[in-house]
Parts: C-alpha cells; sequence; structure tokens
C-alpha cells in the first residue's frame, strides 16, 4: 500500500499551525496528495478542476448575501440588537439561556450569521452577562473574564449545533454530495432532521453547564446576591 | 421550470459583479478571485460534460484556476469597506420589526418551495426541477427575499448588488473554504487517502464489531477535526475510511444518520480545538481575555459530554 498520498494530511496540519492562508494550504495539500500518489500534472489539473465544479453547490450561500447586506446597511443589526436589549435584566443563567435558544432557532432556520462573536456577543451578550452576573457585589477580573468565555462558549454551541438543522447549509449538502458520488441518493431535508436530537441534547447540556456556572460563582464569590433569585424582570 | 444550472448562473453573474466592482477599483487580486470561481459556476456544466465525453483541456483548465485561487488568496489582503452609521440607525427607527420579513423570507419561501414542490409535481406543474429541489428552493428563495427587501428598504436593485459585493469581500478567499475543503476531500478519496486510513485503523480496529467500527469512526472524526481545525474536511476521509466501508457496506448503517451524526461528532471537536481559530482563539481576544484558550476552557465540559450522547445516539438510531 502506498503511504505517500498521506502527505496532504501533514501539509494541512503543518500550514495551519504555521497560520498560512488556509485556502492556499488545502489546496496545496490537494497538490501533495496527489503527486504523492503518483498522478500526472494533466491527471492531477483534471481531478482538481473536477472536484472543484462538482462541489460547488457549497457557495451557494453566497445568494444571501445581497439581501443581508442590504438588510444590515438599512439596520437589520442595529434592530436587533436593540430587540435583544429589552431583555437586560434577566439573571446570567435565563439571559444565556435564552440567547442559546435564539441562536440555535436562528442557525436553524439559516441564519447563521445574524449573531455571532463580533455581531452580538462582544457588543451585547458579554456585557449583558457580566452585569448579570455581577448584580450585588462586583466580581473580580478572573471571574469576570469567565463569564465572557461562557458567553462565546454559548454562542459556538448555538450556532454548531443549530446550523446542521438547515437543509441548504453546507455540512448537509456535504453529507449529500459525499453519498451522491458513492451512489447513495439521500434528500437533504432527511439529513438535516438526524441532527435534531443531537441539537436538543446541546441545548440542554449547555444551558446545565451555565447553570452550573452560575451556581459556582455564587459559591466562590458568596457576597454577591444569589443572581437567579431576587430576579422580577 | 427552474434548473439548478439556472441558479449556478445567477450566482456566476454575481460573482462576476464582484469582480467588476472589484476592478473597477483596482483591486486586483479580489477581482481575479471572483472571476476565476464565477468560471466554475457559468461553465460549470460544460466542464462536467467534457469530462465525461473524455476531453479533458476545459477540466484542466480549471484545475489551473484552482491553484491560481490558492495563491490568490495569499496574495490578497482583506479589504476595508466603510459603514453609514447615520443611515442604518435611521432606517433601524424607520423599518423597525419590518426589518426581519425579507431576513424571514429566505429559510420560510425555501421551506414552503421544498415542501410545496412535491404536490405541484403531482398536479402537472413542475416549477422546481425534482432532482435538486432543495438547492435551486434555496436559490429562489434568495431572490424573492432580495425583492421584499428592496420594497421595504426602498433600495434600487445595484445597492443590493454592492452590498453584497461588500459583504463577500469581507469574507473573502475564506468564504471559499468549504468549496475547496470539500474539493481536498475528493482528492483525498480520488488518491486513496481513505483506503491508507481504513488499512491502518483496520489494523488496529476489530472490524467485525460494529460497536468498535463506529467508536473507531466517532473519535477518528473528533481527532481529524481537531487536527484540521474543520468537521468539513475531516468528514471525507472518515466516511471514505470507516463510515462508508466498514459501516455502511459492511454492517448496514443508516447513511442519513450516519452522515448527520457523524458531522455533528465532529463539531464536538471543533469544540475543543485552537485549530478552529475563528470560532475559538478569535473571540478570546475581541473579548480580551488574558487566556487565550479562555473559550475551549468553558466549553470542553459540554463538548464532552455531547460526544458521548452522538455516540450513544449513532449506537441507538444507525443499526436499526
Amino acid at each position: 500500500m502506498n503511504y505517500w498520498p498521506l502527505i496532504g494530511i501533514a501539509v494541512v496540519v503543518v500550514g495551519f499551525a504555521l497560520k498560512r492562508n488556509p485556502v492556499l494550504v488545502v489546496i496545496a495539500a490537494g497538490v501533495a496528495s496527489a503527486l504523492g500518489a503518483g498522478m500526472s500534472i494533466g491527471d492531477l489539473l483534471v481531478l482538481l478542476g473536477d472536484a472543484f465544479v462538482s462541489n460547488r453547490a457549497l457557495l451557494l450561500f453566497v445568494l444571501t448575501l445581497p439581501v443581508i447586506g442590504l438588510l444590515e446597511r438599512y439596520g437589520l443589526r442595529d434592530h436587533a440588537q436593540a430587540w435583544i436589549g429589552r431583555f437586560h435584566k434577566l439573571s446570567l443563567t435565563r439571559l444565556l439561556v435564552s440567547y442559546l435558544a435564539g441562536r440555535q432557532v436562528l442557525s436553524m432556520l439559516g441564519m447563521i450569521d445574524l449573531a455571532g462573536h463580533a455581531q452580538t456577543v462582544r457588543p451585547l451578550v458579554a456585557p449583558m452577562s457580566e452585569a448579570a452576573a455581577e448584580r450585588g457585589t462586583p466580581l473580580d477580573d478572573a471571574a469576570r473574564e469567565e463569564v465572557r468565555a461562557l458567553a462565546a462558549a454559548t454562542d459556538n454551541v448555538g450556532r454548531f449545533f443549530g446550523e446542521d438543522v438547515f437543509l441548504a447549509f453546507g455540512a448537509v449538502l456535504l453529507i449529500q454530495g459525499f453519498y451522491a458520488r458513492n451512489g447513495i441518493e439521500l434528500e437533504p431535508l432527511h439529513i438535516a432532521l438526524w441532527a435534531l436530537p443531537t441539537a436538543i441534547c446541546a441545548f440542554v447540556l449547555q444551558a446545565l453547564r451555565i447553570a452550573w456556572t452560575q451556581r459556582s460563582l455564587a459559591r466562590r464569590y458568596p457576597n454577591a446576591t444569589p443572581t437567579g433569585k431576587g430576579d422580577l424582570a | 421550470m427552474i434548473h439548478l444550472t439556472h441558479v449556478y448562473w445567477l450566482l456566476g453573474a454575481f460573482l462576476f459583479v464582484a469582480a467588476a466592482y472589484n476592478l473597477r477599483e483596482r483591486h486586483w487580486s479580489a477581482a481575479a478571485l471572483w472571476a476565476i470561481v464565477g468560471c466554475a459556476f457559468l461553465f460549470g456544466d460544460q466542464i462536467q460534460q467534457a469530462s465525461q465525453a473524455h476531453v479533458r483541456w476545459p477540466a484542466q483548465l480549471m484545475g489551473l484556476g484552482v491553484i491560481a485561487l490558492g495563491v490568490l488568496a495569499a496574495a490578497g489582503k482583506p479589504l476595508a469597506h466603510t459603514e453609514d452609521r447615520a443611515l442604518s440607525l435611521a432606517a433601524a427607527a424607520r423599518l423597525g420589526n419590518l426589518l426581519f420579513v425579507p431576513a424571514l423570507a429566505i429559510p420560510f419561501v425555501t421551506l414552503a418551495l421544498v415542501l410545496a414542490a412535491p404536490s405541484l409535481a403531482r398536479r402537472g406543474m413542475t416549477l422546481l426541477d425534482g432532482t435538486q429541489t432543495t438547492l435551486i428552493a434555496l436559490g429562489t428563495a434568495c431572490v424573492v427575499a432580495l425583492g421584499v427587501g428592496l420594497r421595504t428598504t426602498g433600495a434600487r436593485t445595484t445597492e443590493g448588488l454592492a452590498e453584497g459585493r461588500r459583504l463577500l469581500d469581507i469574507l473573502g478567499s475564506l468564504a471559499l473554504l468549504p468549496m475547496v475543503l470539500a474539493t481536498l476531500g475528493s482528492v483525498f478519496a480520488a488518491t486513496g487517502v481513505g483506503d491508507v486510513v481504513a488499512s491502518i485503523v483496520s489494523a488496529f480496529v476489530p472490524i467485525d464489531s460494529r460497536i468498535a467500527c463506529l467508536l473507531a469512526f466517532a473519535l477518528g472524526m473528533v481527532l481529524f477535526t481537531m487536527i484540521m481545525g474543520n468537521a468539513f474536511a475531516a468528514f471525507p476521509v472518515m466516511m471514505a475510511g470507516i463510515g462508508l466501508p466498514l459501516l455502511v457496506h459492511r454492517h448496514g448503517a443508516a447513511p442519513a444518520v450516519l452522515g448527520s451524526l457523524g458531522m455533528l461528532t465532529g463539531y464536538c471537536g471543533t469544540l475543543l480545538t485552537p485549530m478552529a481559530a475563528n470560532f475559538n482563539i478569535v473571540p478570546a481576544v475581541l473579548l480580551e481575555l488574558r487566556d487565550q484558550y479562555a473559550v475551549i476552557r468553558a466549553q470542553w465540559p459540554t463538548a464532552l459530554a455531547l460526544l458521548v450522547v452522538n455516540v450513544v445516539l449513532m449506537a441507538v438510531l444507525v443499526f436499526r
């Protein structure tokens, strides 16, 4: 057996570790694997060209950009921020669990980039989480950073385990395309629906994680009033 | 009837519009990048037909284009575009919740078309080509949503194109990453990387045990995702190596369930690795955390618990 095609994996690992442009790294890895397999340049180019063209469905999300860009220019993001801003009196657990639910549902509907670390976490969710966790006695810097990191983690979990349920998302199409090339025809809707059980479990687990952090903060900073109670908002 | 080809032409045309904007502003590498990708969409069908007829030069030309994309991606710098904050704040106050309508139109029109297509086709009104309904529905929904968006905001079509191009240039070459990773998957499949991985795995895993194969698949997805920072890249390798030959063909696993849960198992790996920089490292910088691994620290318990859940779900749902 020829082990040289594995060199492509090595190129990916080294290239990413050296922080080179990911697109360049991935294409270089493809070239390295093909050469490692002993392909001629002519065959290599055919393989690259055919593979690129047959995977072009993965770029279809670009068609959403004109309308999303237009709506952002006309204030979609500002309005979404104002809309989330109404919930500023929640406890840490309720705030982050609501955000998690919203993030997951939006991702399931394909609005993956409506929220995100730059769009919503830094301007909104992180400061609101800190404020919620800190009601009462101030926390120290380490605890505040822990809360901000938890907000970012919540965004990741909500995004990852929602987007696979959206039937036109890249992952679903990648799965469908892989099987189609191997003679198994599947409907995207069918693949997407099987992501639901994990999506629900992810929600429950991350919600428990958030609640656990709030309790642990209350225990470690006993002067702070427990933020879950006295919450009348 | 709308075919997938029409959707591809539309996308190709938009990519050429983006190239033209960049050309006008003398951003040569961005212009070349989008023009090359645009060619894959405008001439994709012809390239595939030529390859099937054993005419090699169109695919070879595209292959050269792909290599050029790598070089252009490394050469190009992300472009800064200015935003008109006053306009967007005023418009947000004026339009309010109406802004959600066009944004929601994309998923809901897609879903409606997908669900309506079979019953319309039965009545002899074939609106969408039956084999790729979801993709055609998505493309159609984007056009409908843009129409609704233009009406809601009162903007001109060119404004929509310019804004779309602005977002495309902000994403830059990273927009191509899913596509080139899938291309790498095809190359790995063609060069036998999957077979090599499968041979290594089968040297260590008792392949007659379906649970052992499932565990090897799940842990392989996590490990490869952590190495490559992306479940998309790990998926074709592990599917070609273990998923398809051992689980689907040998042990009769249900393909849709295995694919979906396998990908989500990879996502557990994404939560654990600094290689997935835009999710795990960039936010740590953005939130001014002193520990650059703070986000990974915050999410590893969820990731590991979810990994266990996924393996159990697979064991229960895949072999029915």
